[in-house]
């Protein structure tokens, strides 16, 4: 598992890649709460390079979203891939926080003002 | 070994009721309208192959009672949940009332819907029966005590004319009873609960209501694994969806299907039920809940398959 931060604007989007698992989940969750405190406004989680997600990992998302909540920024997911789509919606995490089909819907949601340079990306 | 489902419900007895009845019979009839179903064994060819479990019966609404046949001449039994008022009227149409037997039985904790069917629990009433209670639950024996008392029962227990003994148990050790080896384990619940390992002829049964295992550390799922390693059978609390278990409802006492399948997966173990419903799922959801849950294990497979079922008041699994 790898993660990659990216500024965009007001908001940071993660880039995790791989497997998150037992064995993973709590690098992936440092990443995530590392990333959330730069954010200015929102956190947005590029999950398209994700094969596997478990429920370790689903955890980690948990910690970043209630920590995201304190902080009074937004955070969302994208990009799932397939199967990790099935796992959150089995999980319902599907309705924990949004989830957005591509990354750009995501940073049109959370932070419109970053979409131009999102594009020009 | 045969395990007998008595009561599989979780917090509170769930009957179904008018409503839902009639819903079921007119979703039946209009799925068989225009099929030969003019004798009692077409209908039930017609409910047993063109309706789900869901739509053709129920899952149940009593609350956890689980009898484990060791073989033996004894009963075993986990928990006094509402179910256990049904196993024992079984267990008297068996016998008969004037041949007295020995029931053995294991309490995982003493919240009121794990032992709110003992004040119905008719062998207790006949004298000749002997009645072994076990926990290692430390207030197991004031709680059954006292709720066979005014005012809430206007049976007292000391008038119950079986022969009634309390024994506790200490967690990690190993006891024989009814034939077969329990094991206790500490589960994560408010005011405690134990899960039970049953060992008998190379076959074992978990029963773990009642606790949430925490995913995330890592030492505790592997602790919980251990526990399980090579069960035929996990009895698994999986009350609450996983993402409710870790937001809303942390730290309630109950885990999900996810971790069930997780830790069994961990674990090796052959079948994982489906176990402590969450009372306002109905049917139709604890269905759609069970074919998400396969769903999941085969997505997550790494080694044997785990099979799995959703409990049901009146299932029978042999192993």
């Amino acid at each position: 598992m790898s993660c990659s931060e990216t500024n965009l604007g007001n908001a940071v989007v993660i880039k995790a890649s791989g497997r998150i698992d037992l064995t993973t989940a709590e690098s992936f969750k440092d990443s995530i709460l590392a990333a959330l405190a730069a954010a200015k406004t929102s956190l947005i989680i590029d999950l398209s390079g994700v094969e596997y997600i478990s429920s370790a990992g689903l955890r980690s998302l948990m910690t970043g979203f209630k920590a995201s909540k304190g902080q009074n920024k937004t955070f969302a997911v994208a990009a799932l891939q397939p199967l990790v789509l099935e796992i959150f919606t089995i999980s319902r995490f599907n309705l924990v926080f949004p989830v957005f089909e591509t990354l750009r819907k995501a940073v049109e949601s959370l932070d419109p003002d970053a979409l131009p340079a999102f594009d020009a990306s | 070994m045969q395990v007998t489902f008595w009561g599989t419900r979780g917090s509170l007895p769930s009957p179904l009721n008018a409503r839902t009845v009639r819903s079921k019979l007119v979703n039946a009839l209009v799925k068989g309208s225009g099929k030969n179903l003019d004798t009692p064994e077409k209908a039930e060819a017609f409910c047993e192959q063109e309706l789900s479990f869901a739509e053709a019966g129920t899952f149940g609404g009593n609350t956890s009672c689980v009898q484990v046949d060791t073989g033996g001449p004894d009963y075993l039994i986990c928990d006094l949940g509402s179910g256990a008022r049904e196993f024992s009227l079984s267990a008297l149409g068996k016998h008969g009332p004037a041949k007295p037997q020995t029931y053995h039985i294991l309490v995982s904790h003493v919240h009121w819907d794990h032992i709110m069917g003992f004040p119905f629990f008719v062998p207790a009433f006949i004298p000749g029966n002997k009645i072994k209670i076990y926990s290692c639950h430390a207030k197991f024996e004031q709680a059954i005590r006292g709720q066979s008392h005014e005012p809430c029962f206007p049976v007292e227990f000391t008038s119950l004319a079986s022969s009634i003994e309390f024994i506790t148990l200490q967690p990690e050790t190993e006891y024989e009873i009814a034939g077969a080896k329990v094991t206790g384990k500490l589960q994560l619940h408010g005011n405690d609960s134990y899960g039970y390992r049953i060992e008998k002829d190379g076959k074992t049964v978990v029963y773990t209501t009642d606790a949430e295992y925490k995913t995330g550390d890592r030492g505790a799922m592997e602790r919980a694994a251990a526990f399980f390693h090579d069960a035929d059978l996990i009895i698994f609390d999986a009350m609450y969806s996983f993402a409710e278990s870790i937001s809303v409802k942390e730290d309630w006492g109950h885990s999900s299907n996810i971790l069930g399948v997780e830790i069994s997966q961990m674990a090796k173990a052959k079948k994982l039920v489906l176990f402590h419903h969450e009372p306002v799922n109905n049917d139709d959801r604890i269905q759609s809940i069970l074919g998400e849950t396969i769903r999941f294990e085969e997505i997550t497979r790494t080694g044997d398959p785990l099979a799995i079922v959703a409990a049901y008041d009146g299932l029978k699994i042999d192993l």
